[in-house]
Order: structure tokens, then sequence, then C-alpha cells
């Protein structure tokens, strides 16, 4: 297949993965401002929502500050920002279109449909609940998208590029929520019944869909350090690192058995991925959880920049 | 300008034995019907995404072509003589631009004046004397066709360069026949679903000698933004073979690659969907980023095929088809079948005056022109309008030809205030392979859908028909 077709059918699964994410961490924002003060603390969670988006640099270029208003604008409708929901959605339009051919009519349909639809919403919310609709709306149609890119493709190359997409911007989106928010996993962190705690805990988990999955994975409450153990370490949970990461390695072999050769993309993920089969949360903590995530991120990034260069230029 | 021809009911009002079911259906058929089926085919052509884009027109970047659910229907006999028509044709064609990149033999027997070669623009000398593949160089012809009466199909132009309109013939039909069930029941219709395979058979067919028994070949598009990009991204879906960008493509050592997720993959034949000016900056264009690099050496090493051939656009020219009569009968020793529209070329002085003389009768156009640009029809033209043409043609006679304003024919179209005549023309696609021609029966009705106009181009707000062909 064509590298820029490879390279288009990677983006655009990673541009509704994007936005999805967005969408998630905006909800979780918007839930938190809710709380009394004393629930939510006295942080920003406009600001810490933007940190998580990865947007705060791009951002203090066109906004001086960080408000309800002003971080939603941005995130979701912006055209300054190139990774707001808006942009996401286009630019996945735009990568659709491009390469047409490779993409089933199902998939075609919904991500023309949400392009078509995202015109309705205009360019800001103009109360709370058209809000919340739009955030939901965003998450319905990427589900939409990615179940019709699961239901209806070939098992061939064009799909195995478009879940690398998929797994390697959710690597990316969990390996932020856990760079940010890091310091409220720390063990030394843990004070009893502080309300605060466990609202910031919920919130990250929320944020990777996964307050559920935690009460069915460890039949307890909400403690930092299996909420760690379950964004990095845990197999079952989908947007885990470790999940991200068996799925990339699955997905390079396909590629590789296909074309009838491995190289240093295959090499790259396999290398990330035994990192994480040989740690365990323990030892993470001792040897400190923000350069365990800074270091998965920048290994995540070298797998990223092997992909490319690999297959898709 | 005589009275029009309808198609369905001809000039007495009672209808012709090729529209006579569709009348029959048409008296029964509730208005209301006809009325939900039309949105419905809207909505179709919405999610399908068929659109096209018209250039200097921001807002509407992605603009459905209107599409009019009542067909168009040829009878057989008709058909057969147009088929026959369009294939004495295009042979001419292709033997003419042969001649002109070799040995020029109807420049020496003076039937066209050479200047109209030398001094063309679209005249690529890098051309001349090169072989190229099986020797032809037009695969893909759209020829318009309009009818005056019964009897007469006009050429109107020819499109030797890069026709576009075909994916219209083919999703119209589609629509049609998920739409209208009952009415293709009442027909014995053509199919023209097989025109992709003849197509991919046709290039198949030109690749270069030495290229493999299976040779690879492409779909080459200017991109996302060329008005035709859906066209072309349907037919590389339907013909299953890569649609690709200038920057997919690169040249070493002569031979033509593309950039694959498995390393460089040779490529035989470029169906090319971009014009001569782009196709390689190195020898044409040097500011244009869509071409590849070389391409023109890998062509003229004969290590690729370009369907259609480079330096096909001096067929185009509308001063050349004013000679296409004596053209065919220079290369095939025959009459055109298909008719030629009366045209003065403003480059003859005697011409030229004729034509300041008459302009409020006639239609005047660009040598060049195509998509309905840039025209004037002298009856539908008020006063300012003519002054302006009357001074274009004063000081630049040779970029102009002028034609009598037809009676194009009409065919029942759905409008606003119901089912009524619109004028309508045809484009057929001809294709020529290595060993034969091939004609998918039907082609691309295009219709006026203004009342009284005569435009038909889509950028000019032209809808389309599905093209019936009657079988036996």
């Amino acid at each position: 297949m064509l590298s820029r077709t490879a390279d288009n059918l990677y983006w655009l699964a990673r541009y509704v993965e994007r936005a999805e994410y967005l969408a998630r961490i905006l909800e979780v924002s918007q839930r938190l401002t809710t709380l009394p003060l004393a629930y939510a603390g006295s942080s920003n969670e406009w600001e810490s929502a933007l940190a998580t988006a990865g947007c705060a640099h791009a951002f203090s270029q066109v906004y001086s500050q960080a408000s309800e208003e002003t971080v939603i604008d941005f995130l979701c409708f912006s055209s300054a920002n190139p990774s707001s929901i808006r942009n996401c959605f286009e630019i996945a339009r735009s990568n659709a279109r491009a390469v047409r051919t490779a993409l089933t009519v199902e998939m075609w349909d919904a991500i023309n449909g949400t392009w078509i639809e995202l015109r309705r919403f205009g360019n800001r919310a103009t109360s709370r609940d058209e809000f919340m609709r739009f955030l939901r709306w965003v998450q319905e149609n990427s589900l939409r998208f990615d179940g019709s890119a699961y239901r209806t493709m070939l098992r061939n190359d064009a799909y195995w590029f478009s879940r690398l997409g998929v797994y390697m911007e959710r690597a990316d989106n969990t390996a932020r929520i856990l760079d940010v928010k890091y310091h409220l996993l720390l063990p030394a962190h843990e004070r009893i019944g502080g309300p605060l705690d466990y609202f910031q805990w919920a919130a990250i988990l929320r944020s990777v869909s996964a307050l559920t999955a935690y009460h069915w994975v460890y039949r307890e409450n909400v403690k930092p350090w299996l909420i760690a153990d379950l964004l990095i370490l845990r197999d079952e949970l989908p947007r885990s690192l470790a999940s991200c990461s068996q799925n990339l390695v699955l997905y390079l072999d396909h590629i590789a058995r296909a074309y009838g050769r491995q190289g240093p993309a295959q090499r790259q993920a396999r290398t990330v991925r035994a990192r994480l089969e040989n740690s365990g949360m323990e030892e993470i903590f001792q040897n400190g959880l923000h350069e365990f995530i800074s270091e998965f991120i920048s290994d995540n990034n070298r797998l990223g920049a092997a992909i490319s260069q690999q297959y898709l230029t | 300008m005589t009275a029009t021809f309808d198609e369905m009911t001809g000039a007495d009002g009672n209808s012709r034995i090729a529209y006579g079911e569709l009348a029959r259906w048409l008296a029964e058929v509730p208005p209301h019907v006809l009325d939900f089926r039309r949105r419905e085919a809207e909505v179709l052509f919405r999610r399908i995404g068929i659109t096209f884009a018209v250039y200097g027109d921001a807002d509407a970047q992605e603009r459905l072509i209107p599409f009019d659910v009542l067909p168009r229907i040829l009878a057989a006999d008709e058909w057969r003589i147009l088929e026959a028509g369009l294939q004495q044709r295009v042979q001419a064609i292709n033997h003419f631009v042969r001649d002109i990149y070799g040995r020029r033999e109807i420049l020496k027997a003076g039937i066209i004046p050479e200047n109209l070669i030398f001094q063309n623009p679209v005249f690529r000398p890098e051309m001349n004397g090169m072989k190229v593949p099986h020797d032809i160089y037009v695969h893909v012809a759209g020829i318009d066709i309009v009818r005056l009466d019964p009897q007469t199909f006009y050429v109107l132009e020819d499109n030797a360069r890069t026709p576009s309109g075909v994916s219209y013939m083919l999703e119209n039909r589609e629509i049609m026949l998920r739409l209208f069930p009952e009415l293709f029941a009442r027909h014995r219709i053509a199919p023209v679903e097989r025109y992709p395979d003849e197509l991919l058979a046709t290039l198949r067919s030109v690749a270069p000698a030495n290229a493999s028994t299976e040779p690879t070949v492409v779909l080459l598009t200017p991109g996302v933004y060329n008005s035709a990009y859906y066209e072309h991204s349907f037919l590389a879906d339907k013909l299953g073979v890569e649609l690709v960008e200038g920057r997919d493509l690169f040249v070493r050592d002569e031979l033509v690659y593309m950039r694959t997720t498995q390393g460089p993959k040779r490529v035989d034949v470029i169906y090319r969907r971009i014009d001569d000016d782009f196709l390689d900056p190195l020898a044409f264009r040097p500011d244009s980023a869509l071409g590849v690099p070389g391409l023109m050496s890998a062509y003229q090493a004969g290590n690729v095929t370009l369907a259609n051939a480079v330096g096909t656009g001096i067929v185009d020219d509308k001063a050349m088809y004013s000679y296409m009569p004596g053209i065919m009968k220079f290369y095939l020793g025959a009459d055109p079948i298909l008719r030629n529209v009366p045209t003065w070329r403003c480059r003859e002085p005697e011409h030229l005056a004729y034509v300041l003389d008459h302009l409020e009768e006639l239609v005047v156009k660009e040598v060049h022109g195509s998509g309905g640009y840039g025209m004037l029809i002298g009856p539908q033209a008020d006063k300012q309008k003519l002054a302006t043409f009357r001074s274009k043609l004063k000081s630049n006679p040779t970029n102009f030809i002028a034609q009598p304003t037809l009676a194009l024919s009409t065919c029942p179209t759905c409008v606003e205030e119901g089912v009524a005549p619109r004028h309508v023309d045809l484009r057929p696609f001809v294709l020529t392979g290595r060993e034969r021609v091939r004609i998918v029966p039907g082609g691309l009705t295009r219709v006026a859908l203004t009342k009284g106009s005569l435009v038909v181009n889509s950028s000019q707000g032209g809808g389309t028909k599905d093209t019936w062909v009657l079988d036996g």
C-alpha cells in the first residue's frame, strides 16, 4: 500500500482518538469545577485540563487566563489550536477524504457524518447543557468510527496501520494524564479520608473511562497506588500503558509477518513492552513514578518516529 | 433557431417509441412520489460524498451536482449510429495526434494550417518523433454530442486530454436502480457497470513492452483540492489501483516507482488526471508541486505509459475541431458519421467579419475554454456583454471560434413547476486499447436546469441524468 495512504489512515485514527480523549478530560474538569471548593481543592482544573491535553504552551500564545470559557473554546472550537476537537475532526475528515478508497463505506459515513454535523454546533456552546451534549456527541462519534473500522475493515495492512494510530494516541494520552497527575498518586500523598483526593482520583479514573473498571478489577476503595497499577500495568484495562503497548506489538507483528520483514519499529515496540512486563508497582514507586512516566513518553515517541520512518514516508 | 426537438414528445406531441413506457409511467405516478424520490436521491448522493468543487467559489468548496431522476432514453438503433460514429472519430483522432508528432503528412497535404499546430500553446514539442506504446495517444476520450432533430447528432466538442464525468454515469445508474426498480422492470436497459473493467483492460493493454506480465497501473490525481477528486478516488477504487499524487511517485534510472509501505514499487501505466503542464516540473512548469520530477524522461525512454499521452490537447482546441471533417476524410477516407457543428474560426479575417456582424445570433467560445467558462451566447446576452466580446474578438481573434446557437434537444425533467422540457447534451466515453475500442452504452447526460438555458456545464449550474440505451 502507498506510504501516504498508511500515513493518512494512521493519523485519521489518531485524530479521532484524540478528539474523544479531549472530550473526556473536559467532561471530568467540568464535573470537578461543579464541586464545592472544599472538595475540589483550590487547584485550577482548567489549567490542569490544558496540561493534560498537552496544550498549555499553545494556549498561552492565544489567551492569558485559563478559565472555563477560554479553555473550552481553545480545546473544543478554536481554529488557533491545531488539536482542538473541531480541528481533530476536520483533519480526520480531510485525511479520510484523501484515502477514501482505503476506507469502508461505514467508516466514511461515520467520519463524514461527524464532519457534517459538527457545523451544527457552531463555534461555541451556548450553555452548559449544550456543552455536555457536545462532549457526549464527540465520544459517541469516536465510538462509532472506531466500531465501524473494527466491524467492517478487511484485516490487512490498512486495518493494522489504523489500529497503530489508535494505540499510539491512547498510550500517549494515558501517559500524559499520569504525567500531570502523578503527584496525586504517590503513596506519600495518602491521607485518611481526605475528600479532596477521592474526587481527584475518581477524576483520573473517569478520564480513562475506568472508574467502574477499577472496582471490578480490585473490589476495593479507590487507592492511589492501585490507580497507578491499573493505568500502567494492567493488561485488562484497554487504556492502560500495558494494554496499548501489547496491541502495538501485536499489530506491528501482523504487518511484519505480511511484509516478511521485522524492523526497528517492531524492536522498539518490544522494548517498551518488555519494560512494562518486567516492572512491578513497588519498584516503579521506589525508582520514581514521574521518572518512569517520562521515560515511557520518550520511548513511545521513539516508537512513533520508528513507525513513521519504516512505513509512512 | 428552429423549433426545439423534445426527445420524449417529438415534433407532433405524441411520445416517441423509446419513451413510451416512461410516458405511461409518468402519467400513473403521483407528483409527490417523484418529489419524494428526488429528495431521497439527494440524500444518497450527499452520503456517498459525490461532490465537486467549483473554482473561485470559496463557500461551495464541495457541492452536489443536481441530479434529475427522469432518465434520458436512447433507442438501440440510435445508439448504433452513435457508437459507429464515436469509434470512427476517435480512431481518426489517434491517427491525427500520431501524425502531428510524427511525419506530419496532414500538414504537408495542407489540410490544416501549420501555425495552428506550431503556435498552439498546447502543442508539445517534447513529443516530436517520440514513439508511444502501441501508437495510442488518446486512450480515454469524452466526445460531447448534441441533438437537433430525430435524425441528426452533432459532435459539439472533443475532449482528448482528461475528460471527466464518468463517475456520474456510473453513480447515477446505481442511484436510479435503488430508487426506481419498477421503472427498470418495464424496460430492457443496457448496463454500464462494466466501464471500470473495460478501462482497466484498456490501460493494461497499453503497458510498455518491458513491463511485467501483470503491469502495475496507477491513477495520478492532483489531489483533494481538484474539482474532480471524487471521481479520481471513485475510479481508483473501482479499478482496484492505487490513487497516487505526484509526491507518491519518483523516478530513478528512468523508471517510475511509487513509495509503498514495503518500499519502492515499479509503475508501468499512469492513468493521469492531471494536465500536461503539471506532470513534470523538470520538463514543463517548474513551479508545479503536483507532478513527478523526471517523469518525462521515463516516458521518453519508453518505460512508462501515460494515458492519455502528452500533447493531446491540440485535439481539444476548438479551432482544430472545425477541421475534424477534413481530418477524418484524410486518415480514414470516409465522411464523418457524426456531423460537426458549422464553425467560424475568428483567426480568419472573413470569418471574423461575419462573426462580428452576427454576434447576437452566435455562440462564441474560447479555443482552449472548457467548463462553460468564458463563452458568449449571443441571443441571451445583453448589450454590454456583446460589446465586451466584440472588443475581445478584435483584440485577440485567434483565441475564439463561433457557432450558430443550436436548438439543443430537450428531455422531460423534474423542476420546480413539475415535469418540464430542459435542454440536454451527452458525453459518451470512448476507450482505445491495443486490440480494440470499447464504448459502454450510454454516457453522461447533462441538463440545463434553468428554463431556456443552453449551458449544461455543472460549473454553471447544470445537472445530470441517467442515460438509458435500450437493448434491442
